[in-house]
């Protein structure tokens, strides 16, 4: 079993590295520094957020008072659950467990459709009630002891939200599709102790996924103590 | 089988226990908890700073254990902290403008 | 032609294999460098054809050759071309992606797919982008300043965006590779001090498109969607804030100017040296000179705006900020002109437009630093002064680098030398056409000329006839260039693997280099640009 486990390391080994050890660094330093420039791409979000949000802080409260705390909560709890069976995952493949890793990389996916799931009640809900910027726009807080006091900034608090947590699901779903080409690889024996690395990397992309989350959960559901749930 | 694939580090890289994933998962969602629940509190100008710690402190522990950072080469620390030094160059400069517009009290501007 | 111990035919990364399959799904670096030659040339003349455009507007005080709104999409069109498609590919993705590998000693980037796949990421973008413009233009400016680009302009600036974009990934992905090749697969002995100065810019440059890239990546995609969707976070009828916008455009398009300028400073560097004969003065000044570019690059991008409405307080800041970052690009210049002091000088091609660039460069860099005072700033900005100022950093230059880069390496990435006496008339037509070009517009600019203006006052059209004549002349000079650089990839003599005498692994291999680069991995025993100890003849490695 050991002599086929470094064959199928040496038949993965690219022509112009030196050994094993050195195409697994580098592909991992190459993976880290692609979530560098994630770490931009969304950094610019954040930074329009934290512009508009010292600018506009009361449209962004009653804005944030329209999501739905529990929803939120429960999303970033699955996540950090997919995380845990991702990080497992990639010990699996570490350990020679190959079906032990398809097995928790597949309810890694799972978890990921239940966020996707989550959320897409979540966005069906703000679009029925018009809180999706543009022409058809209307902002009412729904609380009778709490009117709109800016109800016009608000859309700028709405293009964010749905800018943000769009681009964060929009690499959910990238992250579901790269989990389950390394299910698929996985299946056909790809990986072995001596070359996991495709499953390491994939789960480092999947972990910043779930730390984007973590950012953006309190930065737009807990702007400020709820008032009405 | 197990015993020479698993200790050759060099090539197998750092395996952590099963227990210490767990643990991580546990703590994360404490905090998780404890972020919703700080957010009920009245705190004013604290509550963004409670959230965004909390955050800080869930990011660090999924960078450093569930993404193997601790385990990693100095390198790769190196290209973390950059990001977050420029994302605050990012957010620092830019808020050097807005912050100081106000400030200008006579006709200038 | 038989004399010559190497010749073309023997095998190479040219000749390994036929097919424009084997040339489209390549993953030879020193293939698809090639093929961004091709298309980066390609590019080239498309904005060079706008600025000609602009050149012939200008010849007459009134809008009489064509209507403001196609002006408007001539100084856009130019601008983006030349910007995302032109200059900032183009040292890194033809010289860096070829000579990175070599100069390093390995036999191919980090991720040779990922290369590939940068350039096809780059056509597309290209293409895109040429749509937009063929089928009705852009009119915003290659800076899109809202809310202009987002809600009124009428023309194809999702397209113009989308474009530039996708190109963005391009660029994220050819530095990562450069970053990752630099890091870990130098070859034994291949010290950090020992790089050649060539891989330090490329690495700085590199270090940029990372940190910078995706920030214009998300704003323009925020364009794109306030455009399409009306998610308006620069509108300021909703609050927004058109300058924010300038803020993060310009977060990394000041940044991409260092982009542009490292790579051609990297391929002075390893000019200057050469032909000099002489060690680099203060290696390790250059080298961290270019880590400190790209550092203070990011700290500075304010300086675009300080009559846009930001606050005076942050423009004084900006306007400091900015003074330093002058600082070493001035440690370059001073460090290859002691280079050259007591050096045995050769006058060839490369040397040329090394010496073009040295003096232009610091002529476009002083009146810079002009620019960064916020007095001097508020009078001349938006005028010609600022036009000038770019071009002579950007074409007296970064093109003026590109050429000396192209002439220097030809013969290894060919195999062919081009005709010497061809090519020092072309460097002196250059010299002259563009200083003819773009003096004037120093003096435009002061008197008050602005820019992105389709007609102008009569007092101005001597100096605006002045400018286009010498464009005229610097096009003859990019023009003959195609001609003998295309003539002789047949009838040009063969090269040597060491036609310069250079020091660099780049050289110890044969012209050109077989696909694998060097039959053995070179180990490193020497200090970078040893000219004391190179020998009079030829070394070669393998091949």
């Amino acid at each position: 079993m050991a002599t086929s486990d470094i064959q199928v390391a040496e038949h993965a080994l690219q022509h112009h590295f030196a050994d094993m050890e050195q195409q697994r660094e580098t592909s991992t330093f190459g993976m880290w520094m692609f979530l560098l420039t994630e770490i931009m791409f969304f950094g610019g979000l954040f930074c329009v957020y934290l512009v508009y949000r010292a600018a506009y802080y009361t449209a962004f409260v009653e804005g944030s008072q329209k999501m739905n705390i529990w929803l939120g909560a429960t999303n970033t709890a699955v996540l950090i659950c997919s995380s845990l069976t991702m990080a497992l995952g990639v010990r699996a493949a570490q350990m020679a467990k190959p079906k032990l890793m398809i097995a928790l990389l597949l309810i890694t996916i799972l978890f990921g459709l239940g966020f996707l799931g989550i959320k897409g009640i979540e966005y069906h809900e703000h679009w029925v009630n018009h809180e999706f910027p543009g022409p058809n726009f209307h902002f009412v807080t729904g609380d009778p002891e709490h009117p709109a006091t800016d109800a016009q900034h608000t859309e700028i608090y709405f293009s964010l939200y749905w800018a943000m947590t769009g681009l964060h699901a929009l690499h959910m779903i990238i992250g579901v599709g790269l989990v389950l080409w390394i299910v698929l690889a996985g299946m056909r024996g790809a990986f072995t102790p001596h070359y996991y690395n495709p499953v390491e990397n994939v789960g480092l992309y999947w972990h910043f996924v779930d730390l984007v989350w973590i950012y953006l959960f309190p930065l737009l559901y807990l702007i400020s103590k709820k008032h009405g749930g | 089988m197990e015993n020479n694939q698993q200790h050759d580090e060099s090539v197998v890289g750092h395996i952590a226990p099963a227990s210490m994933y767990v643990s991580i998962w546990a703590v994360l969602m404490a905090f998780t908890a404890i972020t919703v629940f700080a957010a009920t509190i009245e705190l004013h100008v604290f509550n963004i700073v409670v959230a965004l710690l909390i955050a800080t402190i869930k990011g660090t522990l999924v960078v450093l254990f569930f993404m193997h950072l601790r385990y990693s080469p100095k390198l790769t620390m190196v290209t973390v902290v950059a990001s977050i030094f420029f994302l605050f160059i990012l957010f620092g400069l830019t808020m050097t403008d807005y912050l100081s517009r106000g400030w200008l009290t006579s006709a200038g501007h | 032609m038989a004399t010559a111990v190497q010749t073309v035919e023997r095998e190479n990364y040219l000749n390994a294999n036929y097919g424009i399959k084997s040339w489209l799904l390549t993953t030879d670096h020193k293939r698809i460098a090639m093929l961004y030659l091709i298309s980066i040339t390609a590019m080239f003349w498309i904005g060079g054809f706008f600025a000609m455009m602009i050149r012939l507007e200008l010849l007459t005080p009134a809008g009489d050759l064509v209507s403001s709104d196609t002006y408007n999409k001539l100084f856009t069109m130019h601008g983006i071309v030349m910007v995302f498609f032109f200059l900032i590919p183009s040292v890194p993705a033809v010289l860096g992606n070829f000579l990175i590998p070599l100069m390093v000693g390995a036999k191919d980037l980090a991720f040779p797919r990922v290369n590939l796949l940068s350039w096809y990421l780059y056509m597309a973008g290209g293409i895109t982008a040429l749509t937009a413009m063929v089928t009705g233009g852009v009119d915003t400016g290659w800076t899109f300043y809202t809310p202009f680009s987002t809600t009124y302009s009428n023309t194809h600036v999702i397209g113009a965006a989308v474009g530039i974009f996708i190109a963005g990934f391009s660029s994220i992905l050819t530095g990562l590779n450069f970053i990752i090749t630099i890091h870990r697969m130098r070859a034994p002995g291949m010290t950090w001090r020992r790089l050649p100065l060539f891989c330090w810019s490329n690495y700085a440059a590199a270090l940029i498109m990372v940190l910078g890239t995706p920030v214009i990546a998300i704003t323009l995609l925020l364009v794109a969607f306030e455009r399409a969707f009306h998610i308006g976070v620069f509108n300021p009828q909703l609050g927004g804030d058109p300058l924010l916008f300038q803020h993060l455009f310009w977060f990394y398009s000041h940044p991409a100017v260092y982009i542009m300028i490292l790579p051609g400073m990297g391929v002075i560097s390893e000019i200057v040296t050469c032909f000099s004969r002489k060690r680099v003065f203060g290696y390790e000044f250059v080298a961290l000179a270019s880590i400190a570019i790209a550092v203070l690059g990011f700290l500075v991008w304010a300086h675009h705006m300080f009559v846009a409405g930001i606050s005076v307080y942050a423009a004084l800041v900006f306007s400091l900020l900015s003074y330093l970052v002058a600082i070493p690009s001035a440690v370059k210049v001073f460090n290859w002109t002691a280079t050259m002091y007591k050096g045995s000088i050769r006058y060839n091609t490369p040397m040329l437009y090394a010496f073009g660039f040295i003096g232009l460069f610091t002529v476009g860099g002083l009146t810079g630093v002009f620019l960064a005072s916020l007095g001097i700033d508020v009078h001349v900005t938006d005028t010609y002064f600022v036009v000038a100022h770019f071009h002579y950093v950007m074409v007296g230059g970064m093109v003026m680098a590109y050429m000396a880069g192209l002439h220097f390496w030809w013969p290894k990435m060919t195999g062919r030398m081009y005709p010497e006496g061809w090519a020092k008339l072309s460097a002196l037509l250059v010299f002259v056409g563009f200083n003819t070009t773009f003096f004037p517009q120093f003096i435009l600019g002061y008197m008050g000329s602005p820019r992105r203006y389709h007609a102008y006052p009569p007092e101005f059209q001597v100096l605006n006839v002045l400018s286009t004549a010498g464009s005229s002349i610097l096009a003859v000079g990019y023009v003959l260039p195609m001609i003998y650089f295309l003539w002789s990839l047949r009838y040009g003599e063969p090269a040597p693997p060491n036609p310069w005498n250079a020091v660099g692994l780049e050289w110890m291999t044969s012209s050109p280099p077989p696909t694998h680069n060097f039959d053995e991995t070179p180990v490193v025993t020497w200090e970078a640009y040893d000219y004391e100890n190179q020998p009079q003849e030829e070394v070669t490695i393998g091949h």
